[in-house]
């Protein structure tokens, strides 16, 4: 069974911020038919003039976002995040080689997308974008988090992407911690020495009830969400490194490529430490409900648990 | 503000692309590399909108208010670097650049490189989309602006350009303008053993575009056609222009060799000849 979509959902924190800007005549909403499932749909019914329908064509969103950005508007283009990647080539050659700022929002994505199965659930989007020279990389946990996100797209003076999730997930943050958030900054959520477990997206929920679970044994875990992908909060991850001497990622994602990947390539050219990778493990998903699938793809707060004794017993 | 074109006549036009045609040669034969045979098709059309119709300043090359000019064929990119030469962007020493380690003459267009390059080419079928950008910008701005596309006719060969086709009509964009370059080569070999693509102004009048026919490389039909493009309400203009690839220089005419190689000192000779 999916989670119903409440206010909890990340897609929901980007239809919000987007009414945010609703005074502000330079941001222009792009959308490529789902608009009431990215919920840009909220922009469009309050300013039909500065929303531009392309209708299901992914690949003609992204060049048209370019051009109306080199002609000083923001753009904030969004579809589902597997249909993103239908564009990446125009995004590459388009949007971030000549680093023109447009704000792509991939909805949908991860297997917690859940019943309408793999074709669906993009696995893969935080890594390929996180390839692409001046892309900024974000994937935040909740709609509070997602709203102030994309509210500090407003200035960035880069392209992004944003994946979201579709599905109702606890919230982690309060509108007043969600003011803390800076874009490349980690958020620490939870603080302790013995193991420290790096998550975005749904997944930062599962890292906190783990790190519940991991202190009634004794481990004091922080948790941290890191809700930029790139730039990495490289500082932070080599603190933690040295702190904790044991890490965990945790990510609605492929191990291959994403938050894991990148972890990984930080700690083995700053701190190497033991890291343990939760994530889906190099393979498709599946029709099913979210937790379902979660426990399924073994990305439980138990298997964050069970991944965190393994990383401490490396050390 | 800049005015329109350069108030030039027709021969002055054509002298000017006479001219471009030359420095096309030299740049490829220059690096040893490059596409002239695209360039030399679509110079005359390239010489009648810098020289007839554009309105931009090589003075503030980011004038906000400029026309824009968008070649999504960005491989054909000496030709427009030749014409961004006579309209005074770029000096001779630009383009002896061309495809040289930090140069402001990339292989192929690059507005991150290039003064008055609007957009960033080199891979086809993107250039239609982002001047639907740039126009649908331009009618929120309430600006008189126009936005010209050029494409290639192999590059018709892209699925977006019929997804920008179908967005045009839609939003009833007329401060666009798309000029398609029939001259029947692409990369590998003629277009009609590529991908046959019939009857290109036919398509494009099915999906509801305003759309003219002519020889790309008669001036005055060339100016003409600019100025009916101007003039056409309620959706965007299409101009097909049948070309020659390779115009000019006789062993490249129509030679799908020619799309994407240079020629050696014996051809160069020839060419500088037959241009002079």
């Amino acid at each position: 069974m999916s989670a119903p979509s409440g206010g909890g959902a990340s897609r929901d924190g980007y239809g919000a911020a987007l009414l945010e800007m609703l005074d502000d005549d330079k941001v222009v909403v792009l959308e490529a038919d789902l608009g009431k499932s990215t919920k840009s749909c909220l922009f469009r019914a309050e300013k039909p003039s500065h929303t531009v329908s392309l209708g299901i064509a992914e690949q003609n969103m992204m060049l048209v976002a370019a051009g109306m950005s080199t002609s000083g508007y923001v753009p904030f283009a969004s579809t589902f995040a597997i249909f993103t990647e239908r564009g990446f080539e125009q995004v590459r050659n388009g949007i971030a080689r000549p680093n023109i700022v447009v704000h792509l929002c991939g909805s949908h994505g991860g297997i917690h997308t859940g019943t309408d199965g793999s074709s669906a659930q993009s696995i893969e989007d935080l890594a390929i974008y996180r390839t692409l020279p001046n892309m900024t990389v974000l994937h935040p946990c909740d709609d509070v988090s997602a709203k102030a996100l994309t509210l500090a797209l407003r200035n960035h003076d880069r392209p992004s992407y944003m994946r979201t999730a579709r599905n109702k997930v606890p919230r982690s943050y309060s509108d007043e911690s969600s003011n803390e958030l800076k874009i490349g900054k980690g958020y620490v959520h939870r603080t302790g020495d013995d193991v420290a477990i790096i998550a975005c997206g749904v997944m930062v929920n599962e890292a906190l009830e783990a790190a519940d679970l991991l202190a009634k044994s004794g481990i004091q875990a922080t948790v941290v969400d890191m809700h930029t992908i790139k730039p990495l909060d490289t500082n932070l991850v080599t603190e933690l490194a040295k702190r904790c001497g044991a890490l965990v990622t945790a990510e609605d994602h492929s191990i291959i490529g994403g938050l894991g990947g990148a972890v990984a390539e930080c700690l083995v050219s700053h701190y190497p430490v033991p890291l343990e990778r939760i994530g889906v493990q190099d393979r498709f998903g599946e029709s099913g409900g979210s937790d379902e699938l979660l426990e399924m793809l073994n990305m439980k707060a138990k298997n964050i648990v069970d991944a965190a004794q393994r990383a401490i017993s490396r050390t | 503000m800049a005015e329109r074109g350069m108030g030039l006549e027709i021969p002055e036009l054509e002298s000017m692309a006479k001219r471009c045609r030359r420095n096309i040669v030299r740049m490829v034969y220059g690096i040893g590399a490059g596409h002239p045979g695209g360039s030399l098709s679509a110079i005359d059309m390239l010489t009648g909108l810098y020289g007839h119709r554009l309105r931009v300043d090589s003075d503030n090359p980011k004038w906000s208010d400029r026309d824009r000019f968008i070649m999504s064929k960005g491989h054909a990119s000496p030709g427009v670097y030749s014409i961004l030469h006579e309209r005074g962007f770029l000096t001779e020493d630009d383009l002896s650049s061309f495809r040289k380690l930090g140069g402001s003459c990339q292989g192929h267009v690059d507005m991150k490189w290039c003064p008055g390059v609007d957009f960033s080419a080199g891979s086809l079928g993107m250039g239609l989309s982002f001047g639907i950008g740039c126009s649908l910008a331009a009618k929120l701005d309430g600006s008189d602006r126009t936005s010209w596309v050029m494409l290639g006719d192999g590059e018709l060969q892209e699925g977006q350009v019929w997804e920008g086709v179908m967005s045009a009509v839609h939003h009833e964009i007329d401060n666009l303008t798309v000029i398609v370059d029939r001259n029947g080569i692409q990369n590998d070999d003629f277009c009609e053993t590529q991908m046959r693509m019939f009857d290109v102004s036919e398509k494009f009048a099915s999906f509801g575009w305003a759309v003219m026919e002519i020889d790309g490389h008669d001036m005055a039909q060339v100016v003409d056609a600019i100025d009916w493009a101007d003039q056409v309400t309620g959706g965007p203009a299409c101009i097909v222009m049948h070309t020659v690839k390779g115009k000019g220089v006789s062993y490249m005419e129509n030679n799908p060799k020619f799309h994407g190689a240079a020629p050696n000192e014996e051809q160069f000779i020839l060419a500088m000849e037959e241009l002079s």
